[in-house]
């Protein structure tokens, strides 16, 4: 679904990924590790297409085409979802306005029809429902005086709405508390683990990883993968630390 | 009609004003709004015409609340222009949006004077500006000796689509009373670009997302008031002409 080949990125003239490779199949979850620093919310925003983040060398195929040349919007409809370490504040914005355009834009770009404001409204309160987030919290502006744990549910309420393939979640976990965290992952599980959908979860600990089972895990430092392995890798990082590893 | 003669630049009113387009449309009529004790009222200006200049004056009596939305847009020159006079315990809302584009010259004037104790008076000014538009607010609000207790407030935003466009932005307090509140605010800026990285990630197109944004600025001109929709829609209307 998703192959990245020998990516290499800047941000401000800065080379952040050196050599970036990581192929995704369909079915699969995957979780990135690493320090700080060390190029882990760039893949994010890269692979989202996020302006400011220039790719200099390497390829990224999503799904058989070229995922670069898309712009974020296309990126979106062709099923891809990022999820945002610190979901942006949008005052006047209603959740439930902006995800109905959202999803119709997307679903006008397929080739399907709009949803009705009945249709999406039982949408969104089906997927709000998984995240246990009241509906009254869909009607207010976008993010604006969400706490951080509320914001990560509404980004897990946006994934469900909006139903990607493929799903790259940069530190889904942190802001979260211990019940919040149990939601969002039960969240991720419910929607995202299926046979023809893919998860890469970026995260620092392993305590997301208890609810959601990566199938690989990886360790990425300067900006490129150094070390992979099956979920015990994240249990040998939790006791030993980066720095053994890599 | 007024038969005033055309301003000039030393007059601080028209300092910023398009004076050829407002030679074009001198001179202006008066018009006179005046409630009566504890009366209450809402108007909706919304300017037509390529030229055009309103001039309000505007008297409110003890415990009189006035509620004005203006949304001045898609003129080559617009000016709204109000002279308000607050007594005691009076309430005066004005929620104006400007939206403009090409060389286009929009103007909020205002002169709002606090005659009387325990008065208020709030201002919100929105305005959305492209091409080489210059979009303007200069309002003064000046609390008389013994208006007490006066609460007035401007709040003044400008949106610049591109570099060339431009935007006034001139709140002015005179005050000679001891007991007041005012405050002020004003900003100029462009959309945030992290934001419509965020909007355009779920799928939005660029032009979507934009107008989506510049829609919820320009509403928070138009909270509270009666015509709301209405307002709201003609706003979206004038911001999908400009871009």
């Amino acid at each position: 679904m998703l192959e990245i080949t020998d990516l290499h990125a800047e941000v401000a003239g800065k080379p952040i990924l050196k050599g970036l490779s990581l192929t995704v199949n369909a079915g699969e979850i995957h979780a990135i590790m690493g320090p700080n620093g060390a190029g882990k919310s760039t893949t994010g925003y890269v692979l989202g297409g996020r302006p400011g983040y220039t790719v200099t060398g390497g390829s990224v195929t999503y799904d058989g085409q070229d995922l670069l040349a898309l712009e974020p919007h296309e990126r979106a409809a062709a099923g891809l979802f990022l999820g945002f370490q610190y979901p942006v504040e949008i005052p006047g914005v209603s959740n439930v306005q902006f995800l109905r355009e959202a999803l119709n834009a997307q679903r006008k770009a397929r080739g399907q029809e709009p949803l009705s404001g009945g249709e999406f409204l039982k949408l969104a309160r089906e997927k709000a429902g998984l995240l246990r987030m009241d509906m009254d919290m869909l009607k207010r502006p976008v993010n604006v005086g969400f706490s951080g744990g509320e914001k990560k549910r509404a980004e897990m309420v946006q994934m469900g709405i909006l139903d990607p393939k493929l799903a790259i979640l940069d530190e889904t976990d942190s802001g979260l508390d211990i019940d919040a965290l149990r939601i969002c992952g039960e969240g991720i599980n419910a929607i995202m683990r299926k046979p023809d959908k893919a998860v890469v979860l970026i995260t620092h600990y392993q305590r997301l990883l208890d609810y959601v089972k990566p199938d690989f895990v990886h360790v990425l430092a300067g900006g490129r993968i150094v070390k992979s392995g099956g979920p015990e890798l994240a249990l040998t990082l939790e006791r030993e630390g980066y720095e053994a590893v890599v | 009609m007024s038969a005033s003669p055309l301003p000039t630049r030393k007059d601080e009113d028209f300092r910023y004003a398009d004076l050829a387009a407002l030679e074009r449309v001198w001179p202006v009529a008066v018009e006179t709004i005046a409630l009566g004790a504890g009366e209450s009222r809402a108007l909706v200006i919304v300017p037509e015409g390529g030229q055009v200049a309103r001039q309000l004056a505007i008297t409110l009596a003890p415990g009189a609340r006035f509620d004005l939305r203006v949304l001045n847009a898609g003129h080559a020159y617009g000016r709204v222009a109000l002279d308000v006079r607050l007594e005691a315990g009076a309430n005066f809302t004005l929620g104006a949006a400007q939206v403009g584009g090409g060389a286009e010259v929009l103007e909020i004037v205002t002169n709002v004077v606090h005659a009387g104790p325990d008065a208020q008076s709030r201002q919100v000014i929105r305005s959305v500006l492209g091409g080489q538009a210059t979009g303007t607010y200069l309002g003064k609000v000046l609390v008389a000796r013994g208006a007490d207790g006066t609460d007035g407030e401007q709040s003044v935003r400008a949106m610049l689509l591109e570099r060339t466009a431009t935007a006034n932005a001139r709140p002015e307090l005179e005050i000679y009373a001891d007991d007041v509140k005012c405050a002020h605010g004003c900003a100029v800026g462009e959309l945030d670009a992290t934001g419509l990285f965020y909007l355009e990630s779920r799928g939005l197109p660029p032009a979507q997302a934009k107008r989506l944004m510049l829609q919820a600025f320009l509403a928070e001109a138009f909270v509270g008031a009666e015509a709301e929709e209405e307002l709201n829609a003609a706003a979206l209307a004038a911001l999908e002409a400009l871009l």
